[in-house]
């Protein structure tokens, strides 16, 4: 199989491909084929630190997650300046949660990792050794159990839906 | 008309928020406060570059403020790498 | 370019200017070490956000080609600050947070932070 040799990531090369075509804002054959060179050269040069690929069962079903995440991250930059504004220093309630994750893929907990940290009042800090739990930090969280459901029913068995 | 105050507006929030990283920068009670303030500052210089390239019509600051963003990006990890195992590269 | 374009285009702006600002103000007021990580990375990144997007936004109206570039900006500060954030929060528990106040994993194996390296592989 010399061309999966060629293009171990396919996916990544599509990918930097029209990333090159947009950041060079031309769209012209000349800056395709630079493009394409460089999104082959890339992957074969990084090959040896993406060992894995990531297997996705539904990949469209990550368009509705961006689109939660995304109203999320809007919100919670409401309730942090509410919090930053108006919340008295001494009154602020932070607390570290531990929140365990069944999920098992790498990538799949790194999305849930990066969406922890973008949505409302919650940071993720550390993974445990093994890889099973999060160690979370919530800026203003007086009932912390609320807040290890909300991660687990909001965005977790979204995920475990997407990654097989 | 409008649009050329919310512009004159915008600027100004992230020039303050500049300034106000810098009073940071000076009072920072860590060295790890210090490397935040930086990435935020990085972060607001990215935002100013690209708000003032569209007042002034500049069509090459694009690539500054991409820097700028990268660079920032890179250093933040490389000062928190130096932190947390006292070498950059293993 | 219509006027209704034109008022959501400045909204964006003002909102994306003052939650710039509210991120550095929140840096310089909030008291815990931690909580200060909250302010940057959520303020600030749609602060930048929305101003990138405004300044897309205008010029697909006022020239009529897409800027992506300017997109593709927001896109990178919105993937690349949950990283920042969470080498931040390490460095604070390496150094500075107090390994008992930390709620125990509950599954055997320590947080990654206090783990030595696995012989052979660094992460």
């Amino acid at each position: 199989m010399p061309l999966r040799r060629l293009f171990p990531h396919p996916g990544l090369t599509v990918f930097l491909t029209l990333f090159w075509l947009v950041l060079a804002d031309s769209w012209t054959f000349g800056s395709l084929a630079l493009g394409a060179t460089l999104a082959t050269a890339v992957p074969l040069l990084t090959a040896p630190w993406w060992p894995g690929k990531p297997r996705l069962k539904r990949p469209l079903a990550l368009l509705p997650y961006l689109g939660i995440v995304l109203w999320d991250v809007v919100v919670s930059s409401f309730q942090v300046a509410r919090i930053v504004l108006f919340l008295p220093p001494d009154r602020i309630r932070s607390a570290f949660i531990a929140v365990p994750t069944s999920l098992t893929s790498p990538e799949a907990v790194a999305l849930l990792a990066g969406t922890i940290t973008m949505t409302p009042g919650t940071l993720t800090a550390d993974i445990s050794a093994d890889g099973r739990v999060l160690l979370v930090h919530a800026l203003h969280a007086p009932d912390p159990e609320e807040v290890r459901q909300g991660i687990i029913t909001r965005y977790e068995s979204r995920l475990k839906r997407i990654f097989a | 008309m409008i649009l050329d105050h919310a512009l004159t507006f915008a600027i100004g929030c992230f020039a303050l928020a500049l300034l106000l990283n810098l009073i940071r920068i000076a009072t920072a009670p860590g060295f790890a406060d210090r490397v935040l303030a930086v990435d935020t500052m990085t972060v607001n210089v990215t935002a100013l570059v690209i708000l003032y390239s569209a007042r002034s019509g500049s069509v090459f600051s694009f690539e500054a403020a991409v820097i700028f963003a990268m660079t920032g990006f890179v250093s933040t990890m490389a000062f928190c790498k130096y932190l947390l195992r006292g070498s950059i590269v293993e | 370019m219509t006027a209704l374009a034109e008022i959501v285009v400045a909204l964006l702006l003002v909102a994306g200017g003052l939650f710039g600002l509210i991120g550095s103000f929140g840096l310089l007021r909030l008291k815990d070490r931690m909580q200060r990580l909250h302010a940057p990375t959520k303020a600030t990144t749609l602060g930048v956000g929305a101003a990138l997007v405004a300044v897309a936004f205008h010029v697909w109206l006022a020239e009529g080609r897409l800027a992506l570039r300017e997109i593709l900006v927001a896109v990178f500060f919105f993937s690349t600050a949950p990283l920042s954030a969470l080498f931040l929060a390490k460095v604070h528990l390496f150094r500075d947070i107090p390994r008992d106040s930390l709620p125990p994993p509950g599954t055997g194996s320590d947080w990654a932070s206090f783990t030595p390296d696995p012989p052979g592989g660094k992460t």
